[in-house]
């Protein structure tokens, strides 16, 4: 079985947010970045099927030089091999394009990526690259198994969730649940030296065609102070949430 | 020319969300000086929509259970049937699962959390949510067909009575790999996604045991129960009650939040909701900045004072 993890480079998610160029752009200044958590719950499940089913698990990013260093961490974490598109991530769609024709040469039977990346929650890139590879989907992805070439996934519903059963090549949106918090692997130091060693193989990207472009960028306007009220008194908390906020 | 919502519903009947985007759509169309159609599946009250502005309504010739790529096919088979310009849809998850599909299927741009109208229709501009609500951004759609996925209660429901026209519409229906063989879903229970109002715990609860509080509280509210990443962790709770960045979203007009110190990641999850409270026994809990109301308290003693406070307060503006 061969999979295909797509890895997001995000900011850590402890970030401060800015934006430079009069807020056109995300200020990278002093930000960590981190493989995307929800893309993290899959490449950790990717692993489960590498030990479990002898499956060769690569790893695929769309971006600059300077996401290199996510992807050895998942080299470092146990994946095969590594391919980067050279592009900016500019939309969704450019970037599922690009992931797209990735999954298309490597003949991959699962294609795992994060049910959204925490930077600009899009949401949109494995819907389409399902759409695109005419494969099948499941979003919002908490279980998956594979057995005889027929996957059985757990999908999370508003209130309560669906079992669902598909056919192979299948894009899963996945997140926590998937695997646990506590199964996230730290990479130790065998790990990160034979991450070294491991192909990372710079891809051209194809095209450049984009659905939606990024404009400008706003803060929210800093909130008002918080109201206090004595535990003793709920009364003027009602009232409050009645009468000022006007939501019961 | 048209404006096209997809409207949901559960259970046979039509969702509030679907009503928001119907209310959302009406405005929009307004805008564009076109007319509003709407299509619906398996819905016993669709005559409802003619309340919020839809002009034509297309029941659609198929009663199968939801299925993400079935559903995109149809609502694109709808959209061309309508020369739509421009496609609405709710945050539910159903939605965000079928909206990429819808995209690539229409080669329309799919913008998701917009949080208003349009702020300019020449280059068509929306403004949405971007990392995880610490920040907006005004995004062009440079697709011919544009599709925006609406914010939960960003908009509102605002009633525009019209007289809607009724059409059936018997799409073509293409096959799917995937068959859904099992949905466990609480019946009784308000879910995240839709509720007006959530209560979520934390640590400060001290154990599962303690939950009953919280349940009673969000009874009286019509609320439903959330919990912080720390507690469905410790298996306290699901990991469905799970919100924040990694959890799920709320986007509700009241968050109660009760022994949780509101780090980072929970806020990045819950900030979107309209009027937050939070009752903590730490007064240096973060979550004091980030809130509009909040009381210093024991839960233990908060919790069921309020509980008791509002159903007294609910017997009196029944």
């Amino acid at each position: 079985m061969k999979i295909l993890v797509c890895i997001s480079h995000v900011p850590d998610t402890t970030s401060k947010i800015n934006f430079t160029n009069d807020n056109t752009t995300f200020d990278n200044n002093g930000v960590q970045f981190v493989i995307n958590p929800n893309d993290e719950f899959g490449l950790t499940r990717a692993m489960w099927f590498k030990e479990k089913q002898n499956a060769t698990v690569d790893v695929v990013n769309v971006g600059g030089p300077e996401t290199e260093s996510t992807l050895r961490k998942a080299l470092a974490i146990g994946a095969d091999a590594a391919f980067r598109v050279n592009t900016a991530p500019t939309d969704g769609f450019a970037v599922a394009k690009e992931l797209t024709k990735v999954a298309q040469d490597g003949g991959y039977d699962l294609i795992i990526a994060g049910r959204e990346s925490i930077d600009y929650n899009g949401g949109m890139v494995p819907g389409m690259m399902a759409a695109a590879l005419g494969a099948s989907f499941v979003n919002n992805c908490i279980a998956i198994e594979i057995e005889g070439g027929k996957a059985t996934a757990v999908r999370e519903i508003d209130g309560g969730k669906e079992t669902l059963t598909s056919t192979l090549p299948l894009v899963i949106g996945g997140q926590k649940g998937l695997v646990e918090e506590s199964d996230l692997k730290i990479p130790n130091m065998r790990g990160i030296m034979m991450a070294r060693k491991k192909p990372l193989t710079v891809l051209k990207p194809t095209e450049n065609k984009t659905f939606t472009a990024s404009v400008h960028f706003e803060k929210p306007a800093p909130k008002g102070a918080i109201k206090m009220v004595d535990a003793d008194n709920i009364d003027e908390l009602i009232d409050l949430l009645h009468n000022e906020a006007k939501v019961i | 020319m048209s404006v096209l919502v997809y409207i949901e519903s559960d259970n046979g009947t039509i969702k509030k969300a679907a009503l928001e985007v119907a209310s959302y759509g009406r405005a929009l169309a307004n805008t564009l000086n076109t007319s509003l159609s709407a299509v619906v599946f398996s819905s016993e009250n669709s005559e409802l929509l003619g309340n919020y502005g839809v002009d034509k309504v297309l029941t659609v010739d198929f009663s199968e259970k939801f299925n993400a790529k079935v559903y995109a096919d149809i609502i694109t088979q709808a959209a061309q049937k309508e020369q739509a310009s421009v496609v609405v849809l709710s945050s539910s998850a159903d939605s965000r699962y079928l909206a990429p599909m819808l995209s690539v299927g229409l080669d329309a741009g799919y913008v998701p959390n917009v949080i208003e109208l349009p702020t300019q229709t020449q280059p068509f501009t929306v403004k949405r949510s971007v990392f995880s609500n610490k920040a907006f951004c005004k995004t062009e759609i440079t697709t011919e067909v544009k599709i925006i996925g609406l914010s939960n209660n960003a908009f509102g429901l605002v009633e525009h009575a019209v007289s809607p026209q009724t059409e059936s519409f018997s799409p073509k229906i293409i096959a799917s790999e995937i068959t859904v063989e099992n949905i466990d879903k609480a019946t009784n229970k308000v879910s995240i996604a839709d509720a007006e109002t959530v209560v979520s715990a934390g640590r400060g609860l001290k154990g599962p045991e303690n939950w009953g509080m919280i349940e009673d509280l969000a009874k009286v509210l019509c609320a439903a129960t959330a919990c912080s990443k720390p507690v469905s962790d410790l298996g306290w709770r699901p990991h469905s009650e799970h919100v924040g960045q990694t959890g799920k979203p709320v986007a509700s007009n009241l968050y109660i939040a009760i022994g949780i110190s509101g780090a980072i990641q929970h806020l990045a999850g819950i900030n979107s909701s309209k009027v937050k409270v939070v009752i903590n026994t730490d007064p240096e809990a973060p979550f004091f900045k980030a809130a509009d109301y909040g009381i210093i308290g024991d839960a233990f003693e908060v919790v069921p004072k309020l509980t008791e406070k509002l159903k007294e307060f609910k017997a009196q503006n029944a």
